[in-house]
């Protein structure tokens, strides 16, 4: 008798057009920043061999330290030239690929590194829990520059070495967020009900708990987008990142430091794309934060 | 009602530590969740355990549902001790007890459609093919009320009532002979859990499942047990048929409780008990009798020493754990001693 209650169908409002509900999608991203890093670093880093004017890593000495062209330079260098006489516009460009490809290996590393172990450390609780909360504990409280120092003068500056310093100082960001939530959810009843049915560890952690964290997993990452472009910048600024001539936006800054007084602008510009970037990249992922994942405020 | 006995539990305790130290832990004391528990569930069968919150109904059922490892006793499923199943014993116990879950928005995955959750058990269970699965999810989706064209949604788009048929859905699709209901009803609005209640007795017709019910409302066990077990702090202190265990209450703990729950008619005059004091800590709980240092009837040293459960003289089914009637005591509804 109870059988036949209950079973309305659910409405779903149907939109009045289309092109409308895009319209009204589209008007509630945050349009600036994805403009921004649009012309900043994705179409550039797409698109180099197109729009970059120069070689990037030939000039002439000839035409070295020329002033941008909105600053009385000559028009064939937009930005200007750097100390060896090579555009500046067509470094900053192709060093957008740089960037993207640093920070997108560095986080996929620490991320599934950082997502297995705090999976595991949430899940199985016990002494794995342990280790890997100390290890989490150790390497927040070293210095991450330190590692890089250290890390450079072992294996040496390399795209490689980059990497691995970016995925050994943000595993553990994503570990101890991930073991969090994993610890919640593993109380939850949905994941009782699926242990009384049999389901195993693994199908347990991949089936009910993984796809409850991926919210976290995307916002964080976008959040950490930013942070790495500054870390690899600092690095190659420091001599311990991407090696010359390569035109590594952070490389480019410190070429520019000991013409800075003169040259102004073979520093300025690449600090301009970094900046612009970070800005827009946290801006997006503050964004995603909030439609995705509110409770994440204070990371 | 069948008579076979489908689970039996035997004395079963579990105590949790409480443990001291980051480092090097000590165990300074135990919780005494369940102490010394005995009751059965025959086929087609439910048997309620009643008690307030803190009462170890619950941890009763995480036992039954291997969630908890006992710390004394067994319990036997078909003669079986489960504790001790390995490989494929394991896995059909597992498919043969579910368990239904209080709250249907936490007990149901938000990132999983509802076919996929129904079908759970035999796709863990079981190797059926896509079209053996996806029929069998839609038929009992039917038997719980709901319609198959709603398979492809997410929890999220159903209301509390609807999801809890999710949730019975998903137990019974392993056609189970036990489902463990942990206050299956009391998360949902008061209109809604009628419904729930007659659906899961219309489904216990046709499915021939035994149920433990665990409720610390009374009306809800009344209309849904056969039997009822009353618990307080760790112990079944009362025992009996439904009808019975109304009709006559024993144990001083039962009448209390009786008498704190709403009558069905405003205008009904009944005792009162009010009962003074908390609840003892279960970390140390009064020797003898549990309900000894609230009880109103307590009648001196004899319910601080150990208690046996005895039976009553004109019920077979009705056993009662209290000194009111321990051996030589004159009372009338007692009899011989176990």
């Amino acid at each position: 008798m109870s059988k036949a209650v209950a079973t309305q169908p659910l409405q779903t409002g149907k939109p009045r057009s289309v092109s409308r509900l895009w319209w009204r999608k589209l008007r509630e991203l945050p349009l600036v920043s994805i403009i921004i890093l649009l012309i900043v670093l994705v179409i550039p880093a797409l698109l180099a061999e197109v729009i970059a004017p120069h070689n990037p890593f030939e000039g002439s000495l000839g035409k070295r330290l020329q002033a941008p062209a909105f600053f009385g330079g000559p028009s064939e260098h937009l930005l200007g030239t750097d100390h060896q006489g090579r555009d500046i516009l067509s470094r900053i460009i192709y060093g957008s690929r740089i960037s993207i490809a640093v920070a997108a290996a560095g986080i996929l590393i620490a991320g599934i590194l950082g997502t297995l172990l705090g999976l595991m450390a949430g899940y199985f609780r016990g002494w794995i829990d342990a280790l890997v909360m100390r290890l989490v504990d150790i390497t927040l409280s070293i210095p991450a520059i330190l590692v890089a120092l250290v890390v450079a003068a072992a294996i040496g500056a390399r795209f490689s070495s980059v990497v691995f310093i970016i995925a050994l100082v943000l595993w553990a960001v994503y570990a101890r967020q991930i073991r969090g939530e994993t610890l919640k959810w593993s109380q939850s009843d949905f994941v009782a009900r699926a242990r009384v049915a049999g389901a195993s560890h693994f199908r347990i952690l991949t089936r009910h708990i993984l796809p409850n964290v991926t919210n976290t997993l995307i916002v964080l990452a976008t959040l950490q987008v930013g942070f790495v472009i500054v870390f690899e910048a600092s690095l190659s600024f420091l001599g311990v990142g991407i090696p010359r001539p390569n035109p590594a936006w952070g490389l480019m800054i410190a070429d520019g430091r000991k013409y800075v007084m003169s040259a102004w602008w073979i520093s300025f510009f690449p600090g301009l794309a970094i900046m612009l970037t970070v800005l827009s990249l946290n801006m997006l992922g503050d964004w995603l934060r909030d439609r995705l994942d509110p409770k994440l405020r204070q990371v | 009602m069948g008579t076979e006995i489908l689970l039996q539990v035997n004395n079963v305790k579990k105590y949790f530590p409480i443990t001291k130290g980051l480092l090097f832990v000590k165990t300074i004391g135990q919780v005494k969740a369940v102490d010394d528990i005995s009751f059965t569930i025959g086929e087609s069968e439910t048997l309620a355990l009643v008690g307030e919150s803190g009462c170890g109904k619950t941890t009763t059922a995480r036992l039954i549902l291997l969630l908890e490892q006992p710390t004394h006793g067994e319990i036997l499923l078909d003669g079986k001790d489960i504790y001790a199943l390995q490989g494929d014993d394991y896995r059909r116990y597992r498919d043969r007890v579910q368990a239904v879950f209080q709250d249907p928005w936490s007990s149901l995955n938000p990132r999983i459609q509802v076919r996929d959750i129904v079908a759970e058990p035999i796709i863990v269970n079981h190797k059926l093919s896509r079209q053996e699965i996806r029929d069998r999810v839609e038929k009992i989706l039917v038997d719980v009320g709901l319609d198959p064209v709603h398979a492809d949604r997410f929890p999220h788009e159903f209301s509390g009532g609807q999801r809890q048929r999710i949730a019975v859905g998903s137990a019974l699709i392993s056609n189970p002979q036990l489902i463990v209901l942990d206050e299956p009803v009391s998360a949902l609005d008061v209109s809604i859990r009628a419904q729930i209640m007659n659906l899961l007795r219309d489904v216990q017709k046709q499915y021939h499942v035994s149920y433990l019910l665990i409720v610390h409302d009374l009306a809800t066990a009344r209309y849904m047990a056969h039997k009822i077990a009353v618990m307080y702090l760790g112990k079944i202190v009362e025992y009996a048929k439904t009808e019975e265990l109304f009709n006559n209450p024993v144990h001083p703990y039962t009448k209390a409780l009786f008498s704190a729950a709403l009558p069905s008619h405003p205008d009904i005059q009944r005792e009162e008990i009010i009962l003074h004091g908390e609840v003892p800590s279960p970390i140390d709980p009064p020797t003898g009798c549990p309900f000894h240092p609230r009880c109103p009837m307590k009648i001196g040293t004899v319910c601080e020493k150990e208690i046996q459960t005895l039976r009553c003289k004109d019920n077979t089914e009705h056993w009662v754990s209290c000194g009111l009637y321990a051996e030589g005591r004159p009372e009338p509804e007692t009899g011989r001693q176990q």
